[in-house]
This record gives C-alpha cells, structure tokens and sequence, in this order.
C-alpha cells in the first residue's frame, strides 16, 4: 500500500493508505483526530474542514495521496498548547455559537480561515456568504455570524501584536 | 463567578470540549476487536424477494459474516415495535403489520434494509455488499397520500385495506355540521404541510457490543432516549432482559425527534454482535440517513371555519390525511392525532371542532415526530386559515385573532379537543410582537421596497403548542404503551460536590448548563461543583429521554423533587448535630440553620456526616445523600406566542429574501436566557426552511429524489436573517419550576408566519394561498402567470 507522510498539528505522521482513502479517513481512523467530523457524503456540510497549508478544505473531498507532504491543522490543533481558546473558539463560546457541537469544529476552521483572509473587516454579508460550504442545523446561524464578527478584532488585534 | 443559578445566562459546561474537538460521539467510539457493518437496501420501492444469493459476498476479502432477513427469522427475532396504539372511529384497533429489522418475503420503500454484510473494514464490507445478488420482483408502489388513498390503489401491506393504518376522529361531527349550516360564513382552505427530512448534522450510529464472558451486550447508539431503545429493542426485538443490555447514548449530534426511535440498525448490530462474537459498527452515509432516518409532516388536509357577522370563530371542520410512510415508527400514530388534533382550537375560543384524521401507508420512508411533530402542523393550518379568513371577508387579520384570543383571566382553559391549557396571555405576546416587529411602520417599508422594485410582505402567526410530555395516565388511555414520567437522582458527594443523574438526553439543548443552574438555586453548591450525567442506561436509574421539549418542565421537575428529598434528609441530619427539632431546621443557599439561632452547619458538614456516620441518628436514618425521584406531570405545559416574519420578492426570480423575523414566545420560567434564545432561534431556522426550500420529493413510482444534501436545500447561512427573539411569560402552574420548555416553539410558529408574510407580499397577484416550500421557482410561475392579466387589467 502506498504511503504518505502528513504534519498534523504540527507532529509529523507516516502512514499506509489505499489509494480510495480519504484525507478525513485517516485523520478520524488512523491518527484518532476525531474532532474532524464526516456530516455528509457530497461535499456540502462542512463538517470535515482542516486547514491545508493555511487553506480551509473540506477533508472528506481530497485524497489522503493528494495531502502528501502537506501540514495540516485540525480543531485540536487550534487551542494553545496550555488549552487556552484561540480566540474564535472564545467568541463561539462567548455568543452560543454552537448547540450539539457537530458542525462547530469544520465551522471553527471555516470561519478561522474567513476571518484570516480579510485582515480589512468583515460585513454581516460577507460572513454569512463566507459559510456557504457549512451546515448547521441547531443554531439557525445567527448566534455564529455575531461570533465571526467577534472574533475578527479580536484575532487581528493578536496578530498586530 | 457572578449569579450561575436560575435565570442567568452562563456559558455552557459542554463548549470547550465541543469546540476543541474532543467531544465524544458515538462515531468517535471504537472497540476492541471491532467489525464494521454494511447495510444493503432496497434500491426500489416496492418488490417481491424471490431469493438472496449471498455466496459471492460471503466469499469476498474481509467479509466475516452475511446475514439476511431470513437468517433473523429463523432465531425468532421480533419485528421493530411501534410505541402508540390508536384506534378507529368503530372502536377497532389500528392495522400494525410486521415490521422485521432485515426485510422478509418484501421490500416496501427506497432504503429498507434487506441484508447486512459484516467484514474486517468499512470499505470491504461495502464492496462485498455489491456482490449480494437479491432476486427481485417489482409491485406497483404507492408513492404519496393520494394515490394511496385511490380506488384500487397497490397495498402496502397484505390486508390493510386501502391502505388505511387508521381512520380517528376527535369532536362530536353532528354538532360541528349544524354549527356550519347556521353559519353566516363558512371559509374553506385546501392546504398541504410538505414532507421534510429532519437532517441532523451528525448521521445514526450503531455498535453493537458481546462481552463473551458474562453475556452482556451494550449498544452504543445515536439516541435520543437510551432507556427507551433498551426496553423496545430487549422486550420486543431482541429478547434480552434490562440487566443484560446496555445503551449508551453518549455525545449525540442533533436529534429533533429523528433520534428518538428505535432503528432496524440498532437491533442488527447488536444481535450480529452476538452471532459473531465481537463488536459491529455501522455508520450510516448521509444517503442512507435520507431514506433511513424517519421523515417528518407530510399531511393533506381540507380546514374550514365557520364564521359569525363579526368574524367570531363559531365552529371548525378538518379532514386530513397523515401519511405514515411503509411502517410504522415509534411515536408516528400519535403525531397527526394526539399531538395535532387537540391543538387545534389554538389561541382561539372556537367552541366546536370537528376532526377526522386518516393514517395511510405508502412506500416511502416511515414518518415519525419531527420539531413540533403534529403541533406545526395544527399551527400552519389554523394561522394559514385564519389569514384566508381575513382575505375572503375582509377583515382585518390582526382584529380577527384578538376577538377570538381565550383571554388571559380564562385559564385554567378546557378546549373542546380535550386539552386544558394552565396559563397563557396572547394579547400581551401579540402586542409586543407587534410592536417590536414594528407592524405599524410596515407600509412605508413596503412602499420603499416597491420602490426598488422588489415585493415586500408581512405575516403574522399566533400559536399555542402542548409539550412537556406527558401525564403516564392520560397517554395510557390514549394508547401509549409506556408511562412519560422522568427520572433525576441528586448524589451529594462526601464533600458536598454533586453529581446529577437525568433521564432526560442532551444532544444539543445545553442540559449539562441548564440543570446544573437548578442545583445551584436550589441546593446553593457552585456551579463548577456540579456534574451533569445522562445517556447511559448503567448509571442512570431510568429514564424516558428527550423530545417534546420535556427536559426541564418533567426532567427538571424530578430534580427538584429529589433535591427536595436531600434537603429533607439533609435536615434531619442537621437536627442531630445541632440538637434541634427538625421542624426548627431551615435550609437555603448551601446552609442549614436552627431558626432564630445563629447555629448552622453547610451542606458539606451535612454530607460529611451522611457518609462518614460517627455522630449520625443511624437508628433512624440510613448514611449518604443520594436521592432519586420520578416526577410523573400533571398536565402537558402550554408554551405559546407571536412569529412575525416579513419578506421581500424579486419579482424577475421570484426569489424570496427573509429580512425580518421576530419572535415573542411565552416559554414560562427561563432558567438560562441565552440558551432559550439559541434553541428559538433554531427552531425558526427550521420553520423558515420548512416554509421556502424544504421538500422531501418522491417521483411517482416511490424513488427519492431529494435524497442528498445537492438535491434537499437544507437552510445555510445566507438564507436565515438575523432574529429578534424575546419573551413574555407566564408561569406553568403544575410544576414545580413553572417551565413550559422552548425546543419546538421555533419551528411550530414560524412557518404559518413566513408563508402569510408571501401572500401579503403577492397580494396584488391575486394569490390566495400556496404551498410550502415557497421556492424561487414556485414563485416566479405564479407572478409571471399573473403578469399578463394585471397588465390587461
């Protein structure tokens, strides 16, 4: 069987694959990084989102041959080696952004990257076009829009610092 | 830390785990030894099983086992149970046919299970299952509620005649016929409350567990209600005693009621588990949750009220049918009955009301509870009608409902469909949904919109739900063949920390937050020293689960009652050691006083006592502190409220733009705010899907079309506006807290809110009424056939 060689979380991993694998596979089966959650089998919830090389992706839509070399940051990643929140996860905390939790880690890392790739500011409408690859169907989405809008002062704030 | 106890609006015990990944679904469990099983099902809807050729699967790598239907049978395995019993009008009970786990002789929908293939990997498992040759013979197939219900339609089942599971009615027919024929309006609606898929975001899990050396099984599963899956699948299915069988329900990603039932899945794991004598794990794609998971709604129905010169509601007449998909599912009898037509007098004194309710069996996925389950429909029907009402006479919509509002100096109030609703206050909910909707400024929005072009519209729903369920003895003597009490037992640990454990399941309502908040009021122990524990059947007493927005009004309650069992032991404890009369004991924020005194002693000293019992009245009292209570309610508890919801629509797509909604619900006692507001606001993401893109779509011949998130428009970000979501309550008068429960009202009021809020919007169109979804598609016909007559005009 073919392998491939990840950094996730930045801790390299050398792993047997089928070339059928999937990324979020061998992230949930072989790493035990089950945070990443699998929602759906057509590439629509989002609940699977990583960061690829900075990148939001949807884990379930990429080949774990595809990731070869790559580094890759899932939810457990994402907190400060001590457990301090990062703060999108505060803000999600903060305004009740997540009910059964099951989306919240690919919306974590959707809305992580979001805020990320627009240092300038982020309107209502922009968020909410911004989450179009993420389903939830607790929330009804309006107490996550007010925690992207947190976040980013917030996150870009750390990042001047 | 501030005030945690009730009222505040703490933030959640369970987030960090959520948010940093470590939450533990059932997806996330692997055993030791595991196996993985694939389920083969019907790829169509209706067919004959002359012969399952399972040789090539057996023989394919990995493959560790095959079963079929057959091979369940033949160990006398039951079928999967149904929940409620209902009966005819003539007093006969209900059709329930077999519904066997793995299909036998039959397959009757899109998706019903017929083999399982059991193997080393997923992917084997699944490969194999392609190599099962099924020998089959297609029946005609009856796909929705009018063809089934057609002269000489196909039978889902042999001998269930027409297809009809039932044929209920509530209310006295003749007296309602004489009240319309004296009437000096009669307004009649056609209407159809589409069928949805409830979607939660996590799809089912099952692993099925033997330990070889005592005999014990354990289900791992994606439940809504751990105690109940392992009464009806150890009583009725797999014939496995209580203290045999274990089931645990650990982090569950959403249920809104498709989480509730008992599965075919679940008894096929656990049994197979059995057979090959190690663990079996299924996880179902999300294709299989589309044709597996039981849907939701899905009734035709023709309402008509008759009506005096004032437009007092005289009389109500209703015939709908409720389809109930191929099977039944646990709860589905009781949805279009029990939990939709005594809701049907709603806000309104309407004195009279008829209702004939026919089930009807079709080839298509089992219906069962969704959101609200039966009270959306009551409430899309009546807020529908009465805005038909208020078109065909020309009274003015907001005027018709005060009038007929049951005031608030009318409760208790006995509706003529059974329930007796305890408080409520529809003129203040109405009131202030008005004003904070700003109703009154709504003509210069709609004259702005014109402006820009685009069609602006308002609507207006006033509704009343019955949760909180329910009293055992009321649902016994409507056919329920359980008790709906809940189970809480309060361990006060030696060092006075507590642990709560409930009966009642959280698979995103924040129970870990919200009881712990109840413990803080009212034992006074802070609130990172109390540990909430549900969804396992070995460390809870019992328990009947989580739906019907029963948590806090009948799990909460139990909780109090056992608190109030500790407080009592407590007392007498504290007798002892402070040589006091019990009567002369008080309790309150953690401490315990001899009145008048200035003698006392914490909960921590008292525990302390209870488990290490040196100085303790031992003759009389037992050591420990640990209390357990079953709370059986009194009545259902009446949340109710005002939904308003105003739109805008692009005459050149028809698209609709939701760019309003405010909701002012009356929940009774709010013991976390911010939690309350999140679980409205859910519940009106639901309702606005339901109402302009849900459908669950069958073609003719029973294959499910909408059977992917690319073909079923689930609502996403960009569809949902912001809220405003507000409370004025009145107290529940029958329990303890005065909590009426806030899960479904969302999705109960809004939908009759969203599609009123359309027709005023294309009330130049001519349009009087239409069916949800209230697509762009939908639209765009109705205005471009529209178009010509009004330029004509």
């Amino acid at each position: 069987m073919p392998r491939v060689t990840l950094t996730v979380n930045g801790k390299q991993h050398t792993v047997e694959v089928e070339g059928r694998t999937l990324l979020v596979e061998v992230l949930r089966e072989k790493l035990a990084l089950t945070g990443t959650h699998v929602g759906c089998d057509t590439s629509q919830c989002g609940a699977c989102v990583v960061h690829i090389d900075g990148i939001s992706v949807k884990s379930c839509t990429q080949l774990a041959l595809q990731a070869d070399g790559a580094n890759i940051l899932t939810i457990e990643g994402v907190a400060a080696a001590d457990g301090t929140l990062h703060p999108m996860q505060e803000m999600f905390r903060e305004h009740h952004a997540l009910q059964c939790g099951f989306c919240t880690p690919g919306m974590v890392m959707t809305a992580i990257d979001l805020v990320e790739s627009h240092p300038a500011g982020l309107s209502e409408k922009e968020i909410r076009e911004g989450l179009e690859g993420n389903l939830c169907r607790c929330t009804g989405y309006h107490n996550i829009v007010k925690a992207i809008a947190a976040a980013h002062p917030l996150m870009h704030a750390t990042a001047a610092e | 830390m501030g005030f945690e106890g009730i009222g505040a609006s703490v933030r959640r015990k369970e987030d960090v785990r959520f948010l940093s990944g470590k939450g533990n679904y059932t997806d996330d469990i692997d055993r030791p030894g595991q196996l993985y099983a694939y389920i083969k099902r019907a790829d169509r809807p209706h067919a004959k099983i002359g012969g399952i050729d399972t040789a090539a699967a057996s023989a394919a790598p990995g493959v560790v086992r095959v079963f079929t239907g057959a091979d369940m049978a033949a160990e006398n395995i039951g079928g999967i149970p149904c929940g409620w019993q209902l009966h005819n009008q003539d007093g006969s009970p209900m059709a329930e046919p077999p519904h066997p786990a793995l299909a036998v002789g039959k397959v009757r929908h899109v998706g019903d299970p017929v083999a399982v293939v059991i193997a080393a990997t997923k992917q084997q498992a699944k490969d194999a299952a392609e190599l099962l040759a099924i020998d089959y013979t297609d029946l005609p197939a009856v796909a929705n509620l009018k063809d089934a219900v057609a002269a000489g339609a196909a039978e889902v089942h042999d001998g269930v005649a027409g297809n009809i599971c039932y044929d209920w009615a509530i209310g006295d027919k003749a007296v309602v016929d004489g009240v319309f024929a004296g009437a000096k309006h009669v307004v009649k609606l056609d209407l159809v409350n589409n069928r949805l898929i409830p979607n939660a975001m996590e799809p089912r899990v099952a692993i099925g567990d033997y330990d070889t050396s005592s005999g014990d099984f354990t289900l791992y599963t994606t439940s809504q209600n751990p105690h109940v899956i392992r009464l009806l699948m150890g009583a009725f299915v797999l014939h496995i005693p209580e203290n045999k069988l274990r089931v645990v329900a650990p982090d569950v990603g959403g249920g809104f009621g498709s989480k509730i039932y008992h599965y075919a899945e679940e008894a096929i794991v656990t049994w197979a588990a059995g057979k090959v004598r190690r663990p079996v794990k299924w996880t179902a794609e999300r294709s299989e949750s589309f044709m597996s998971d039981a849907h939701g709604r899905d009734h035709v129905s023709t309402a008509e009220m008759a009506l005096d010169a004032e437009g007092h509601f005289l009389g109500l007449r209703i015939v709908t049918l409720a389809n109930m998909g191929a099977y039944l599912s646990t709860f589905a009898p009781a949805v279009p009955t029990y939990l939709y037509a005594t809701l049907l007098a709603g806000v309104y004194k309407t004195p009279v009301i008829y209702c004939n309710v026919k089930a009807v069996f079709t080839n298509t996925v089992p219906v069962d509870a969704y959101r609200g389950a039966g009270r959306p429909e009551a409430t899309y029907l009546l807020e529908r009608l009465i805005d038909v009402i208020a078109h065909d006479t020309g009274l003015d919509k907001i005027e018709l409902r005060r009038k007929n509002f049951i005031p608030a100096d009318a409760f208790p109030y006995q509706t003529p469909v059974a329930l007796e609703y305890d408080s409520g206050d529809y003129q203040t909910t109405l009131k202030v949904g008005l004003k904070n909707a700003g109703w009154d400024g709504f003509e210069a929005r709609r004259t702005e919109a014109r402006s820009r072009g685009k069609l602006r519209g308002i609507g207006i729903s006033t509704y009343v739900e019955a949760c909180g369920i329910a009293p055992s003895a009321v649902v016994g003597s409507l056919g329920a063949r359980a008790g709906l009490y809940e189970v809480a037992e309060i361990r006060v640990h030696p060092t006075g920390s507590v642990t709560v454990f409930t009966g009642t399941h959280s698979h995103g309502q924040g129970h870990e937050t919200t009881l712990a908040q109840l413990v803080v009021s009212q034992l006074g122990v802070p609130f990172d020293q109390v540990e909430v524990v549900h969804g396992d059947t070995a460390k809870i007493p019992f328990g009947m689960g989580t739906y019907g927005s029963r948590s806090l009004a009948v799990g909460g309650s139990a909780m109090v009652k056992a608190m109030d069992k500790v407080i009592a032991k407590g007392k007498k404890i504290a007798a002892h050691l402070m040589e006091a009369a019990v009567e002369d004991i008080e309790f309150k924020d953690n401490v315990f006083t001899v009145a008048g005194t200035d003698k006392s002693k914490t909960l921590t000293d008292i525990s302390l006592a209870a488990y290490v019992p040196h100085n303790y009245p031992i003759e009389e009292l037992e050591p420990g502190l640990d209390e357990t209570a079953f709370y059986d309610p009194k009545n259902f508890t009446f949340p109710g409220g005002c939904h308003i919801a105003e739109v805008e629509i692009d005459p050149e797509t028809g698209v609709v733009e939701m760019v309003n909604f405010t909701a002012v619900d009356d929940v009774g006692r709010v013991i976390n705010p911010m939690i309350v507001e999140g679980q409205v606001q859910g519940g009106v993401a639901q309702g606005i899907g339901q109402a302009l893109m849900e459908n669950c779509n069958y073609d003719q011949s029973g294959q499910l079309l909408s059977g992917s998130f690319m073909d079923y428009t689930m609502p996403r970000a960009n569809d949902i506006p912001n809220m405003s979501v507000a409370t004025e309550n009145t107290m529940c008068t029958h329990n303890p807290l005065g909590s009426k429960g806030c899960g479904e009202v969302g999705a109960i009021g809004s939908p009759p809110a969203v599609i009123n809020a359309v027709v005023d919007a294309l009330k130049d169109y001519g349009v009087r009424h239409l069916d949800m979804p209230a697509t762009g598609a939908k639209l765009w016909s109705i205005i471009q056939a529209a178009t010509p007559r009004m330029a004509a005009e």
